[in-house]
């Protein structure tokens, strides 16, 4: 257990009052001017919050548009607009950034024993860049529209296209350096201000997912940089980089994009398993079973996550033997993934399992995970994939993973943290009916498509035959179920702000170094300067 | 910012010039030069992005690429390779004088990093107007013996959009240059504290570094 040090000199707490980051300060100056962690974590929770209901709103009226075969609610420039907007909004300005920036910018210095992140000041500066970026993104998609799909695939993003696309990859490659900053202070940070006896193989396995992912976010958001600077040149300048006719290669394109691209979907998943990896040793009162396995895993997806991206590009007209070798790779993206999954399943064998929300979270977080990476081994498979390629089969499986897996464990860390970032309790049992609406609506609008894939319905299609419209109509009932599930934890989360019992340091007994410290952490995080003993979470 | 009692760090460095967030000078120090060297892996992908661009085309279009190559002023590339790497050796000095607490020195070699960063723009301004001069600028005033019109364009495009954000790179590293001269004309730096010095003098490296790079594949690569 990590131990807090004897403190020297420790100033004599004033009676009567209980300070934290919270109290220090207060005004709207203390906030939008902190350089506190913590603080700049509660500035992305707003801003993620608003980019996530914008996104959502987007996939609610797809989901309303895919009601009917004929397309009755938008037009088809509408819907291609309504989809872009979808993807783009929820990957780059909520997916990319979410649990890092929220969960990883107020633990990560807390779980090293640090009192900030190594630069507080480019840290705030971050998330400037990651506001001024998304709102420049945001205008392009509301004021104009983008019809290219999240993808900007040649040439439907240069000839084909006479919507926003410039404006919207400059938002992008802006947003990218808010990425980039978040990714550098983590790495530094975990390299540099570490507690006394906080060895590497002692850190939290949240931390190692967080370092995993930063350095994800450090060497491929760069590629995705080039890639659309490449393209916006193309269109400005009207030369032909990605034009065949002008002896271009659209191919190279899309190797750029899924260079970064699929990376990309590690930046959302690592954190989340970092999250499991946490709740589950907590809610069992037992170390993570192969705690060296799980941690080293997460660097071997973050360095397989790197040679797979050609899976992407399987009917693209890539060489088969590129093809067969990216095949190979993606297969072992389910042995680290599976390592993960067994070891916290053997976690709970012998533990005292105590089944809170958070373990609800977690535990639906393993089945829509393990559901979302078999799929994967469908995909990965070169002649199956030939079938289902741009189906609606890949936008359940990579839904599975994204919604089913980094939005259950956003959800799940709120919970989780919310007694520690807040100092009060969330009302257990709405929470409780939350967690299920939220995996039964999940698994109704989702996996209804993974059927419609199968039996052959393209995705990114306005109207459809009438054959699907039976899952179709399953599908869209689920989203509202879903929405539910969403709209109340952003209820009863804002009431516990006021009502919510007081939570105390450590309401969930846990032994991690979180828990030591008082709830809310004080301003530099511990009164005194933690030493660090054992491995997170053993006695 | 008001620091309640509570919330004071208790170990504080010597020196005084420790941020909140770190115990230590030598943390201090060592995170701002670890942070430099994140950042320009970052970079090194950046650049490394549009080397493969360039890389794939080459491969294609071998003999359209040479064809491009042949309009480069290579007296004009070599002189700026020599003057980049002067300027390189200058800001290494400059950090040197900062340790040992030479002022003056430190003075003197970062105005002579600096001009030299100028005096690379100024020729390759020189080349980009002999460019324009021969109709070498891609787009639609672009002309290019047949039948390598097409190909060679993307030759020239790459050029362009690799030696536009090198001088970008070469530009930023120009103001970060002057900003430490400002501080070394207050007499900031000195053995206790050069650390900004070193992290701009890192950066200004692999500015050099990026363009010994592209020397060779842009101006030499003819077979």
């Amino acid at each position: 257990m990590a131990t807090i040090a004897q403190p020297v000199g420790q100033p004599i707490e004033q009676p009567g009052r209980f300070t934290h980051y919270l109290n220090s300060e207060y005004g709207i100056r203390s906030w939008l001017f902190t350089t506190d962690h913590k603080r700049i974590a509660w500035l992305y929770v707003i801003t993620l919050t608003l980019a996530f209901g914008l996104g959502a709103i987007a996939a609610g009226l797809i989901r309303l548009a895919l009601f009917t075969p004929q397309g009755d609610v938008v037009t088809a420039q509408g819907y291609d607009e309504l989809f872009t907007m979808h993807g783009v909004i929820m990957v780059w300005l909520f997916l990319i950034p979410s649990i890092p920036a929220t969960f990883g910018n107020f633990f990560l210095p807390i779980m090293l024993g640090a009192r900030d992140l190594a630069f507080p000041r480019l840290n705030l500066l971050s998330w400037y860049i990651y506001v001024f970026g998304g709102a420049w993104v945001v205008a392009a998609l509301v004021y104009g529209g983008v019809d290219t799909g999240w993808t900007f695939y040649t040439p439907y993003s240069t000839e084909y296209s006479h919507t926003n696309v410039v404006p919207t990859e400059m938002g992008i490659f802006i947003v990218g350096f808010s990425t980039i900053l978040t990714a550098l202070n983590f790495i530094v940070t975990t390299h540099r201000m570490r507690a006394p006896g906080l060895t590497w193989f002692r850190l939290p396995l949240f931390v190692w997912t967080i370092y995993a992912t930063s350095l994800i976010m450090l060497l491929a958001t760069p590629v995705l940089a080039i890639a659309l600077l490449l393209l916006v040149i193309q269109r400005v300048w009207t030369v032909g980089i990605f034009d065949p006719s002008l002896g271009g290669d659209p191919l190279l394109f899309q190797h750029l994009f899924w260079f970064y691209s699929h990376p990309a979907v590690y930046i959302m998943i690592l954190p989340a398993m970092g999250v499991v990896s946490e709740i589950i040793p907590s809610f069992t009162r037992r170390p993570v079973f192969g705690y060296k396995a799980v941690a080293i895993s997460s660097f071997g997806l973050a360095i397989v996550g790197f040679l797979v991206w050609g899976h992407h590009m399987f009917t693209s007209g890539q060489s088969i033997y590129a093809s067969m070798i990216f095949s190979v790779m993606s297969f072992l993206v389910a042995i680290f993934s599976a390592i993960k999954v067994f070891n916290w399943t053997f976690t709970f064998f012998r533990g005292s399992v105590w089944l809170q929300t958070p373990l609800l979270y977690a535990l639906s977080f393993i089945g829509l995970f393990v559901m979302g990476g078999l799929t994967g081994l469908y995909l990965a498979t070169l002649p199956l994939d030939v079938h289902l390629t741009d189906t609606y089969f890949v936008i359940a499986h990579f839904h599975y993973i994204m919604v089913g897996g980094t939005l259950s464990m956003y959800l799940g860390a709120m919970h989780y943290w919310w007694p520690k970032m807040t100092g009060r309790m969330y009302p257990e049992l709405p929470a409780k009916l939350a967690a299920l609406l939220l995996f039964a609506g999940f698994n109704l609008t989702f996996f209804p498509q993974y059927v419609l894939g199968a039996l052959g319905m393209p995705r990114r299609y306005w109207s459809y035959d009438p054959v699907y419209q039976v899952w179709n109509v399953l599908s869209s009932a689920g989203a509202t179920v879903l929405a539910l599930g969403y709209i109340l934890p952003f209820v009863y989360l804002l009431w516990s702000l006021k009502y919510g019992e007081k939570a105390g340091p450590n309401p969930w007994g846990s032994k991690g170094l979180e828990w030591q410290t008082s709830s809310p952490p004080p301003r530099f995080n511990f009164r005194a300067t933690p030493v660090i003993t054992q491995r997170p979470h053993t006695q | 910012m008001p620091e309640d009692a509570l919330s004071t760090p208790i170990l504080r460095g010597e020196g005084g010039r420790v941020d909140e967030q770190f115990e230590t000078v030598e943390q201090q120090q060592t995170t701002a030069v670890t942070g430099l060297w994140v950042f320009l892996g970052t970079e090194v992908m950046f650049f490394g992005g549009l080397f493969l661009a360039f890389l794939v085309y080459r491969l294609v279009y071998p003999q359209a690429f040479i064809e491009g190559t042949e309009h480069q002023n290579v007296l004009i590339g070599t002189i700026n390779t020599i003057v980049i790497t002067t300027s390189s050796l200058a800001m290494r000095l400059a950090v040197r004088a900062a340790q040992l607490g030479q002022r003056w020195r430190l003075r003197g070699f970062l105005v002579i990093a600096i001009n030299l960063g100028v005096l690379f723009l100024v020729l390759k301004g020189v080349e980009y107007y002999q460019h324009y001069e021969e109709s070498l600028i891609p787009g639609h005033a672009f002309k290019f013996p047949e039948p390598f019109a097409a190909q060679a364009q993307m030759y020239w495009i790459l050029y362009f959009v690799a030696t536009g954000l090198h001088g970008l790179h070469l530009l930023v590293g120009i103001g970060v240059l002057s900003v430490m001269f400002f501080f070394a004309m207050l007499d900031k730096f000195g053995p206790e504290y050069y650390t900004p010095v070193e992290v701009s003098a890192n950066y200004w490296h692999f500015v050099d570094i990026v363009w010994t790079f592209l020397f060779p594949v842009l101006y030499l690569l003819r077979w």
